[in-house]
């Protein structure tokens, strides 16, 4: 049966100009699932900025006289083969891994979603130019096109924010252009011209808040997807190089001693897994709250 | 009454229960339908017709809705408690139904005859031979030439489309056949050939029919009965002629002031005031009473009871009292 | 003679379809005289909400020309079209996909007021979207709404506050009341009524709704697939149908009575493909009066009676009828119903028999 008619307007005196960030908000804490992994990701948040207080061993205390401890009171984690705390390191790799993901997300999302709505708006020629280009990146396996401009410009904690950023432009701009193309053709932008708006405010007070929503919830997912590509890169060894705590390379590191220390592999797994899944919650979550037709 | 009703609605209440709140999508409704007749469900927008006839098949989605209470006898029997293998065997063969849009009640992979043989080997225990000459029958049968059996549906025209539609809900010639805006989605002259056509078919097959519409006009053109509907109930049942001549209740005659007609020349349409009220929170009475013109204290209070004005003509309505005559 | 407003000439629209060309809009003369309320009435894909958005330019044609106030608009530069754009405004059919779901009530009424800078600040703004929405009957509480949150009738209000925050003289009404139930609809119309009163403002009005489209119209033009066929004052039209498809159009139309029956004239035959059309009449496909002449050549639109326009070879042969039967007599509680103007007893079969008869004579 449908609503949508029949909801009458809130009663409150006239209102105080509401936030729709508020409402999404309202709607995202009803799911139960979605708030679970908000929780998880702020307590890794949390632990990757208070990492020093949290782990005041840092991540490179090589104690080489606790080797290959299993987990104990004074190691939670255990220890790996140069006696460094697996726990510090995990904690200290929250800060990298988490920063990976969020930053070459960024360069994605600002690239792709930039020539994604170019494309989508303008159409013709720059789209064709454009969408071409696109297909070529994306013809090219990511992880393959990851490996290769690492090994062009180097490991390094940037290089690999870039080469996973870059991996992945062509999934944003097919999103963005897909739902750039979609408002196009709706009425409101047909009568945002009427009243006399030229393409840039249209592009951004009409366009852009309504292909956000797309956009956010394919960001949440995708810093899991970044975080995974980072982790693969450093396990192969083209990431991070050691000492460096990123889970990837923790993993990298660990699987000479999987049969007898299994600790050490499966902790930095283990905080690889969590983050996943709680983005993927999260995003899950976040695209049913930012549907402004979904009400309640 | 002289006429026993082939199925009837009594009380029924339907209700869905959402996180805000329980949706009262039919409230106390009572509906009867003749055998051989048409009957005409006209309501706006949200006062439940769609929940209606899903009801009458005991198809509302369940959850979130929930037949909460309330009779569907169909040739005596009651529906609501049916089992559902038997109800099973009711559905698409005795009841059939046709939706609103032709676009999305065809499977656009499958011919258009196969879609029609689908239905009758399903209901009828024949062979695949026998099936596939029904069903180019019935191609024939609703003006579509049985060379196109093979064709997809979007080989086809909206008004064809809605042909094929037609032809699988009555490919096995059904007792009662449901149609819920059947020409909503077409054009003015296609609506008129598929109306014509779903008249002469209706005598050819003598099947009764629920008309679900908005038009008033569509109404006057192919029903026998009219039962108007306002937020889940309905609130005047009559027969064409009485209802058309002498509405009574005051929200049927508003419809009626609100249309603008070809035939007059009306300065100024009357709409009725106010707003269709939130099916989560319902006025206490008369649901209509805000928007009546003739609102009294009681409405407020009382929902009006079933009120016979003559033989096939009820209302629910407090300007009529119970069981006395006002015709 | 009233003073014309706008006009089209030759106006053409073709759009870029796989097959060909589809001639959404083809070479198409009218005029809108000052105040008045033109219909354009036709089924879906005869070309009626394209030839709206040309005379606005939110279409740019692909020929013909646009006169508004005399100046031809279609050959101004954007920034010359600026002036005349807030001059001609539209309300679009579709309540929920003309507003912008993250724009509040407010938002959405004042953007025209920002973009073409009428205020300097933002509370002769503000006064002026509660000015606009009390016009349109808005409750001021509704100002920090979202439109996903009202109903069709109250969002198709804001889409008219929004047309009028410009102060247009003419707006191009896109099927507004489509969408709408009839209680609703009347309401909107009632309400487009005054605007029209108070503001001395010019329609177009575009519809599918034969019924609405009587009611609001001075004149009517009745399009079928991308051209005019009939051209008329609205009770001429109704009484007097020149064109066969103007005919079947107004006959198929169900009314709302039992007392006055009409037997649709049942169109048969195909319909002609939109894309790369012949010379020949587009309708001659379902014509019942088809000639050889309608295959060869497409008909001129012609003055036949006085202001009364159609584009049919044949139209001053064929017969004039009304289809109204009227049986019993018309009663309507708490209301005066005025019977139909006029009546002719005639039996609709007969009519195109008698055609057919007239057939033979024209061909020979």
């Amino acid at each position: 049966m449908e609503k949508k008619n029949n909801t009458p307007a809130p009663t409150q005196q006239v209102a105080q100009k509401r936030n729709q960030w508020k409402e999404v908000w309202r709607r995202l804490r009803q799911n139960k699932m979605a708030m679970v992994g908000l929780a998880i990701l702020i307590i890794l948040a949390l632990a990757a900025i208070f990492a020093d207080v949290i782990a005041p061993n840092g991540f490179d205390n090589q104690v080489i006289k606790d080797r290959f401890q299993t987990p104990n009171s004074t190691h939670w984690f255990g220890t790996d083969n140069l006696g460094r705390g697996v726990f510090d390191r995990v904690i200290h790799g929250a800060r990298v891994s988490l920063s990976i993901g969020i930053i070459s997300v960024s360069i994605a999302i600002v690239f792709g979603g930039l020539l994604g709505a170019l494309a989508g708006f303008y159409g013709g020629r720059v789209d064709n130019v454009i969408m071409r280009s696109m297909d070529i990146l994306l013809a090219i396996p990511s992880i393959l096109l990851a490996i290769s401009i690492v090994s062009a410009l180097g490991g390094g904690l940037f290089n690999v924010m870039l080469a996973v950023g870059i991996s992945s432009i062509p999934g944003y701009a097919r999103i963005v252009r897909a739902s750039v193309i979609t408002l196009k053709g709706q009425e409101f932008i047909e009568a945002a011209r009427a009243i006399g708006a030229n393409d840039s405010r249209i592009i951004m007070k009409h366009i852009i808040p309504n292909s956000l929503a797309p956009i956010i919830v394919q960001g949440t997912l995708g810093v899991a997807g970044a975080i995974l590509s980072a982790a693969g890169l450093s396990f192969i060894g083209l990431g991070l190089s050691p000492p460096n705590p990123e889970w990837g390379a923790m993993l990298s590191g660990g699987r000479d001693y999987i049969r007898d220390h299994m600790h050490m592999t499966l902790f930095p797994g283990l905080m690889i897994m969590a983050t996943i899944f709680a983005l993927n919650l999260l995003g899950d979550g976040l695209r049913d709250a930012l549907d402004p037709k979904l009400k309640n | 009454m002289t006429k026993k009703p082939l199925l009837e609605i009594k009380n029924l209440h339907v209700h869905y229960i959402t996180n805000e709140g329980t949706v009262q999508a039919i409230n106390d409704l009572n509906l009867e339908l003749y055998p051989g007749e048409t009957l005409g469900l006209v309501g706006e927008t949200g006062a439940g017709k769609t929940t209606t006839a899903l009801a009458m098949m005991r198809l509302v989605p369940n959850p979130p809705g929930k037949i909460v209470s309330g009779e569907v006898l169909y040739k005596g029997k009651n529906l609501v408690e049916m089992k559902e293998a038997d109800l099973r065997k009711i559905r698409g063969n005795q009841i059939s139904m046709i939706f609103q849009d032709p676009m999305t009640s065809l499977n656009p992979i499958m011919t258009v005859g196969d879609q029609i043989r689908e239905g009758i080997m399903l209901h009828q225990k024949v062979d695949k031979a026998t099936a596939t000459k029904r069903a180019m029958d019935m191609l024939e049968v609703v003006g579509i030439p049985m060379e196109r059996y093979d064709e997809y549906p979007h080989q086809f025209s909206g008004g064809m489309k809605q042909r094929v539609v037609i032809a699988i809900s009555l490919s096995c010639n059904p007792e009662i056949l449901i149609a819920d805006e059947p020409t909503t989605a077409l054009d003015v002259t296609i609506q008129a050939q598929v109306l014509q056509l779903m008249e002469n078919l209706k005598v050819e097959f003598d099947t009764s029919m629920l008309m679900i519409t908005h038009d008033l006009g569509v109404v006057a053109k192919v029903c026998d009965h009219v039962a108007i509907m306002y937020a889940g109930t309905v609130i005047e049942h009559a027969q064409k002629h009485k209802l058309y001549r002498t509405p009574k209740h005051p929200y049927t005659i508003g419809l009626f002031e609100s249309i603008p007609n070809v035939h007059e020349t009306t300065e100024r349409l009357k709409p009725i005031i106010g707003l269709m009220p939130d099916p989560t929170d319902l006025p206490t009475g008369c649901t209509f009473h805000p928007r009546c013109p003739h609102a009294m204290d009681i409405c407020k209070v009382e929902f009006p009871e079933v009120t016979h004005l003559s033989d096939e003509h009820w209302v629910r309505c407090h300007l009529y009292p119970a069981d006395k005559e006002v015709e | 003679m009233k003073k014309v407003m706008l006009e089209a000439r030759e106006l053409t629209k073709y759009f870029d379809v796989p097959g060909g060309k589809l001639h959404a809009v083809d070479k198409v003369n009218f005029q809108i005289h000052e105040g008045e309320t033109l219909g354009l009435v036709g089924e879906s894909g005869c070309g009626k909400s394209t030839t709206g958005r040309l005379l606005l330019r939110l279409l740019e044609p692909t020929s013909g020309d646009v006169i508004f106030d005399g100046v031809n608009i279609t050959k101004l530069s954007q920034r010359e079209f600026r002036k005349y754009r807030t001059q001609m405004q539209i309300v679009f059919q579709d309540p929920y996909a003309s507003l912008n779901p993250r724009m509040s009530v407010a938002e959405i009424i004042e953007e025209p007021l920002l973009i073409n800078k009428i205020y300097n600040n933002a509370a002769d703004r503000a006064k002026r979207v509660k000015e606009l929405m009390d016009t349109v009957g808005l409750a001021p509480r509704l100002l920090n709404v979202y439109p996903h949150e009202l109903d069709g009738g109250r969002r198709q209000r804001i889409g008219i506050a929004r047309a009028l925050a410009l102060k247009p003289r003419f707006i191009v009404q896109d099927e507004p009341v489509s969408a709408l139930d009839v209680s609703i609809q009347a309401q909107i119309l009632n309400l487009m009524d005054d605007l029209q009163d108070e503001f001395q403002l010019t329609y177009m009005f575009i519809s599918h709704d034969l019924s609405v489209v009587k009611h609001v119209s001075d004149r009517i033009i009745v399009m079928y697939l991308g051209v005019i066929v009939e051209m008329a004052e609205s009770q001429e039209l109704f009484e007097r149908r020149l064109h066969p498809y103007t005919k079947a159009l107004l006959s198929a139309l169900p009314v709302p009575s039992v007392d006055i029956e009409t037997e649709p004239i049942i169109l048969k035959g195909e319909i002609t493909s939109p894309i790369n059309p012949k010379n020949a009449c587009r309708f001659a496909g379902r014509c019942a009066y088809r000639q050889d002449l309608c295959d060869q050549q497409q008909p001129e639109l012609r003055e036949l009676h006085p202001g009364h326009w159609v584009a049919c070879h044949f139209a001053e042969n064929l017969v004039q009828t009304e289809d109204i039967v009227v049986g019993g007599s018309l009663s309507h509680p708490d209301s005066t119903v005025t019977k139909p103007s006029q009546v002719i007893e005639e039996e609709p079969v007969t009519e195109v028999e008698q055609a057919k008869s007239e057939e033979s004579n024209i061909s020979k």
